[in-house]
């Protein structure tokens, strides 16, 4: 809602408010302000109408005229002008010499190929006007004055550029703000002041035609009660359809409506000041007068003023002339019913038509407008009677005619007035503050709110007024209450009661941790966007699958269609975005949702568990004057996960190799733990297999995802002591030669179960494959260490054990000890 | 045989003067103290004196080996000091040179600003709850008094994945959770951080996935005083001791009365700014009192208990706090970006 400042000061008293002091004043009140306009873009005072009294050809150039123009001065002005469409007898903007034109351009004497001119006649564009709200005929050439322009007045004055607007940005609760009577009603409120009301009854009738009743001319017949609880019309005789009065152009244009004519002006006019929207058909063209609020018939069509053919649907409110359908109620008019330049009877409706009805067609057709905006919102029944005499009234006087006597209406549904009851230590006790009865009294007195205060009962019951919707119950009183008392008074202060304990869920710590120690091993924490495209959630299917994605109804792009079902295809999109700034070496990590379903089309919330994403790629350690680089490699990454993994107590987690879609079949493992005889599963980590690599070219990635749900629920964080060894241990190297396709934690798990309590640790501490063994063998070299708890160990007993282990590990896997 | 022994003395102590190296040193040792040396000459004469004589000899004797020693120590000592700063000189490396790369990452901007505000309510007594992301729209709308057909909902505009099943619009829909599943019990002091989505073309301020924390707090007599006494000791932990905050009427379905909340311009401290737009006050929280039909619908008595909610977004805050000026930075994982956030 844009409101004019000058507007405004008709229906309120503005004389010491100026418009950014009101600015302020209403954003502060809870009614945005977002920004304040001069109508003005820069027409200074000497820029005056004119009247062009002789038009010249330029003796030297064909495209020039010399004209001679009065601007009401004495003295005739010669100006040379070139626009196409100037003319002997026109009134036109003249900028005359010393004047200023917006961008702050001065008009001097000039010399045209040899004639001089005293000024310039202006076009709307350089008086700044915004030339599409100007009629057609106006947005060319020169800007042509209606003939009847008094000489010599300012175009300052002549548009109402002396004048600033509000632009409001409004809450949806706020509808009554949609128009100046309500904004009025509000600026009076937060000022304590008056709202001076237009005059209408008077006029009403002065242009009172007793010869003509509406009842004749018009039926009106609600047969859909749930789209439309009033409607009233009145017929307006004899007019004649011309350009509205400058003054009311201006109040349009300073709302930013285009003026059309006198009859559409109006009902516009009017519409801003009350909010109620209007319209006016040609009576003539209404072939029987029969007014019939209905739904539209499945298929119907109408052609609405904008020239297109609708067809509409049963769910759509139609005004309808006996059977035929002749508007969409509340959203646009039909061409055949339009007021023309012929039009001389006016039917004009005023109507509460259901917001929800509204709303619904609006959508359906794609139709916004002033008029559905405000129906969408719920009308003041109470304006729709006001505005309807108010628009006959204007009409009358501006187009000439006379208003038949009576209004003809009809009224599915009477509402009484809302009254609300609250008592004073709600309020006072909701808002924290200690007001008397006498002061809530006066802000319900400077809100209009008509409230009735019994001290004995420490209770107001308050009436509310149709305009103010917004307001049902206590609580919405309150808000008033607050508003106009000044949010800024009501002190600060604690919340009683007992104090509680503040902390983060075991979970949530857990992935506090993870983060923490990820970036203390050096690589950088990311977020991704939880949407993607259909095909990457496929990239590395390893992860979930062939589930659908849980795919969005109406996406903005394919790019973000479906919801990601794993971390590891964006992580790959952060490695491209960063090798395109010539960064490859990358280390990063996500926690995210994914999201995860067995249903085509979702009856019930998707899996969402929270995933942890790594990725290594590049070099692990870039090159440096004291060391060369190294690449990443598979146990990079899982050097990281076994100290993040052994950071929170658990130690048992088995790497087995794993063949997953996407990944490389032989450098990728699955994570698992055994837990009460199950197998749990932490996630996946390994190399990208090399395709998908080449397709995304890429260097050799590896990644890893694991389920942090699956991670905190294995968190141990029970440390228990044991007492520091008092006898020495027994330490040992071997180095066995075996297949190559012996896996090593194999062959740990064979020395542990041999070596019993005695062994306290077994690590592999070199692998062997090259010229000195056979091709297909490995050597694997363990270093063991053996320690009793109460005794030093005799070498003989040591080696006893070993010569059992090597033996197990001969029978299980061919082992040979390596000479 | 006394003065033997003196001159003696002064001899070695004259050639002892003028050494110069560890080897010089060492034959000079040899040379009087050896077992062939001139001091063991000397004492050979010591058979010919007389019994009364010997001890006074000897004692001479001692002292002039205990002085020739001395001297020889503190020349030792001088010579291992000065090998030991050659030896240090020629080991000297360019400490300017960079030192061995230790990998340090960055958490993301985005995670440091929700600890941080975690950390501050935790204070306060407020555990932090989460929820889903994709979402019912009875939890996300209907139960917080935007039924189907609001006008409000306009406010929001959704990401749906079918009628009933939507991207949460706002953190909003935890609270809702939390409610039900306290089934009336208070107080209710939490804080709900999470991702939320919006139909919003991605530009520099907007981003069709964000992160919010909202926070809510019931009990009985829970005041609008509260709220604000509340979230004043949040910013000013957050943002400086000097910081205020202003409030605004506003609208939320979900809360009334509904504010607002301006916070003192960070970046001018309130003395007007390019970021504040000369006002010295920057917008970023919203906020109000629960409405009571969400309390009813979850549970509350109205008539019984109150409280205040409240909602912020974390790009916003780490926006005017870092000066970063494209909200896309955040989502993009570039390592330039990121690498700035490697500090605690
Ligand atoms: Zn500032």
């Amino acid at each position: 809602m844009n409101v004019s400042y000058q507007w405004l000061s008709q229906y309120v008293d503005l004389q010491d408010v100026d418009s950014r002091t009101l600015a302020e004043l209403l954003t502060r009140g809870g009614v945005e302000v977002d920004a304040v306009e001069s109508r003005n873009a820069g027409v200074s005072e000497g820029v005056l109408v004119g009247y062009v009294k002789a038009r010249e050809k330029h003796p030297n150039a064909d495209k020039l005229s010399v004209c001679t123009v009065d601007v009401g001065a004495g003295e005739d002005l010669q100006i040379v002008c070139g626009a196409q469409n100037v003319a002997a007898g026109q009134k036109v903007p003249v900028a005359t010499v010393g004047s200023v034109l917006p961008g702050d351009f001065k008009i001097k004497k000039a010399k045209l190929r040899d004639v001089e001119s005293y000024g310039m006649i202006c076009s709307a564009k350089e008086l700044g006007l915004n030339e599409k709200m100007l009629p057609k005929e106006q947005q060319e050439g020169i800007l042509v004055l209606p003939a009847d322009s008094e000489i010599g007045r300012t175009i300052q004055d002549f548009f109402g550029l002396a004048d600033e607007v509000l632009e409001l940005g409004l809450t949806p609760n706020r509808s009554d703000c949609l128009s100046m009577l309500g904004v009025a009603y509000e600026v009076a409120a937060l000022l304590g002041r008056d709202v001076q009301l237009p005059e209408v009854n008077g006029a009403l009738s002065a242009l009172a035609n007793g010869d003509l009743s509406a009842a004749d001319h018009v039926k009106v017949n609600i047969e859909a009660s749930e789209g439309c609880s009033l409607y009233s019309a009145r017929i307006i005789d004899g007019v004649r359809i011309a350009p509205s009065p400058q003054w009311l152009q201006n109040r349009l244009l300073a709302a930013g409506v285009r003026p059309i004519n006198n009859v559409v002006d109006v009902t516009n006019f009017v519409m801003l000041e009350y909010g109620q929207p209007l319209h006016a058909f040609d009576r003539l063209r209404l072939s029987e007068g029969i007014i019939k609020v209905r739904f539209a018939r499945e298929g119907e069509s109408l052609e609405t003023l904008d020239g297109q053919v609708r067809t509409l649907q049963s769910s759509m409110l139609v005004i309808a002339d006996g059977e035929q359908a002749v508007a969409l109620a509340g959203v646009m008019g039909g061409a055949s019913s339009e007021v023309t330049a012929e039009t001389t009877r006016i039917l004009l409706e005023s109507a509460k038509f259901a917001g929800a009805v509204v709303r619904k067609t609006s959508r359906q057709l794609g139709l916004r407008s002033e008029s559905s905006l405000r129906f969408e919102k719920e009308v003041n029944v109470d304006a729709v009677m006001a505005a309807l005499d108010r628009a006959a009234v204007l009409i009358a006087e501006l187009a000439g005619g006379t208003i038949a006597e009576g209004i003809v209406s009809a009224s599915t549904a009477t509402t009484d007035p809302l009254t609300v009851g609250i008592k004073l230590t709600k309020i006072n006790d909701y808002l924290g503050t200690s007001l008397t009865g006498t002061e809530v009294q006066a802000i319900f007195e400077r809100l209009r709110l008509g409230s009735q205060w019994s001290s004995a009962d420490d209770a107001f019951q308050v009436t509310i007024p149709k305009r103010r919707g917004d307001i049902s119950r206590d609580v919405d009183l309150i808000e008033e209450v607050a508003r106009l008392y000044g949010y800024d008074n009501i002190p600060t202060s604690l919340v009683y009661g007992d104090t509680t304990v503040g902390a983060l869920s075991p979970a949530q710590a857990v992935r506090r941790t993870v983060r923490r120690t990820l970036a203390g091993f050096g690589l950088d924490e990311v977020i991704n966007y939880s949407f993607t495209h259909p095909q990457k959630s496929a990239v590395v299917p390893g992860v979930y699958g062939d589930k659908p994605a849980v795919k969005l109804a109406l996406p903005m792009s394919e790019e973000r269609s479906v919801l990601r079902q794993s971390l590891i295809p964006h992580l790959l999109d952060v490695v491209a975005h960063n090798r395109n700034h010539n960064q490859a070496d990358v280390a990063v990590f996500e926690i995210g949702h994914v999201f995860v379903t067995d249903e085509e089309k979702l009856s019930k919330l998707p899996e969402q568990p929270l995933h942890l994403g790594l990725l290594l790629t590049g070099l692990m350690q870039s090159a440096q004057w004291l060391q060369a680089g190294r690449a990443v490699d598979f146990f990079d990454l899982k050097g990281v996960l076994e100290r993040l993994l052994a950071s929170l107590g658990i130690f048992d987690v088995t790497y087995s190799l794993h063949a997953a879609d996407g990944f490389h079949p032989g450098r990728t493992a699955q994570l698992t733990v055994e837990r009460n005889g199950q197998t749990v599963v932490l996630g996946v980590a390994g190399q990208l297999h090399p395709q998908v690599q080449q397709e995304q070219d890429l260097a050799d990635t590896y990644v890893a995802e694991l389920d942090m749900y699956v991670i905190a629920s294995l968190v141990d964080t029970q440390i228990a002591y044991r007492a520091l060894p008092r006898f020495p241990e027994s330490k040992r190297d071997l180095a066995l030669v075996v297949g190559r396709e012996v896996a090593s934690s194999t062959m740990v798990d064979v020395i542990r179960q041999v070596g019993g309590e005695l062994l306290q640790s077994v690590q592999v501490f070199d692998v062997y494959t090259g010229e000195k063994i056979d091709a297909s063998k490995k050597s694997v070299a363990f270093s063991l260490v053996f320690r009793h708890d109460d005794r030093t160990l005799q070498d003989e007993e040591v080696q006893s054990i070993i010569e059992r282990i090597l033996q197990a590990l001969a029978d299980t896997f061919a082992a040979i000890l390596r000479s | 045989m006394r003065e033997r022994l003196e001159a003696l003395q002064q001899a070695a102590l004259a050639d002892l003067q003028n050494v110069e190296t560890q080897q010089q040193l060492n034959d000079l040792r040899i040379q009087y103290l050896g077992k062939k040396g001139e001091l063991t000459e000397v004492l050979r004469g010591m058979a010919q004196l007389s019994a009364e004589e010997r001890p006074l000899v000897g004692q001479v004797t001692n002292e002039t080996r205990k002085a020739i020693e001395d001297v020889i120590e503190q020349k030792q000592a001088l010579f291992a000091r000065l090998e030991t700063e050659r030896r240090l000189q020629s080991e000297t490396i360019d400490v300017t040179l960079p030192g061995r790369a230790v990998r340090a990452g960055a958490l993301h901007p985005l995670n440091k600003i929700i600890e941080e505000v975690e950390d501050i309510f935790i204070g306060m007594g407020y555990t932090v709850e989460e929820g889903p992301e994709v979402e019912q729209d009875h939890y996300n709308f209907e139960m917080l008094n935007l039924p189907k057909d609001h006008p409000a909902r306009d406010m929001q505009d959704t990401f749906y994945v079918t009628e009933e099943i939507l991207l949460r619009t706002h953190t909003s829909p935890v609270q809702v959770r939390t409610m039900l599943a306290k089934k009336g019990e208070v107080p209710v002091k939490i804080i709900c951080p999470g991702r939320v989505y919006r139909r919003d073309d991605d530009d520099a301020t907007h981003s069709h996935m964000f992160t919010q924390i909202e926070g809510l707090v019931i009990d009985k007599k829970v005041r609008m005083s509260d709220l604000k006494g509340t979230l004043l000791q949040f910013v000013k932990q957050m943002f400086g001791e000097q910081t205020q905050i202003r409030l605004r009427p506003s609208f939320f379905p979900f809360t009334e009365p509904s504010a607002e909340v301006d916070v003192t311009c960070v970046m001018c401290k309130g003395h007007g700014c390019r970021v504040c737009k000369q006002t010295g006050w920057l917008e970023i929280l919203g906020s109000g009192m629960v409405h009571p039909r969400v309390l009813e619908m979850a549970g509350y008595d109205p008539q019984e208990y109150s409280g205040f909610a409240f909602g912020m977004g974390v790009e916003r805050i780490a926006m005017l706090k870092y000066g970063i000026d494209d909200i896309r930075h955040f989502y993009t994982g570039d390592l330039r970006f990121l690498r700035q956030f490697a500090r605690l």
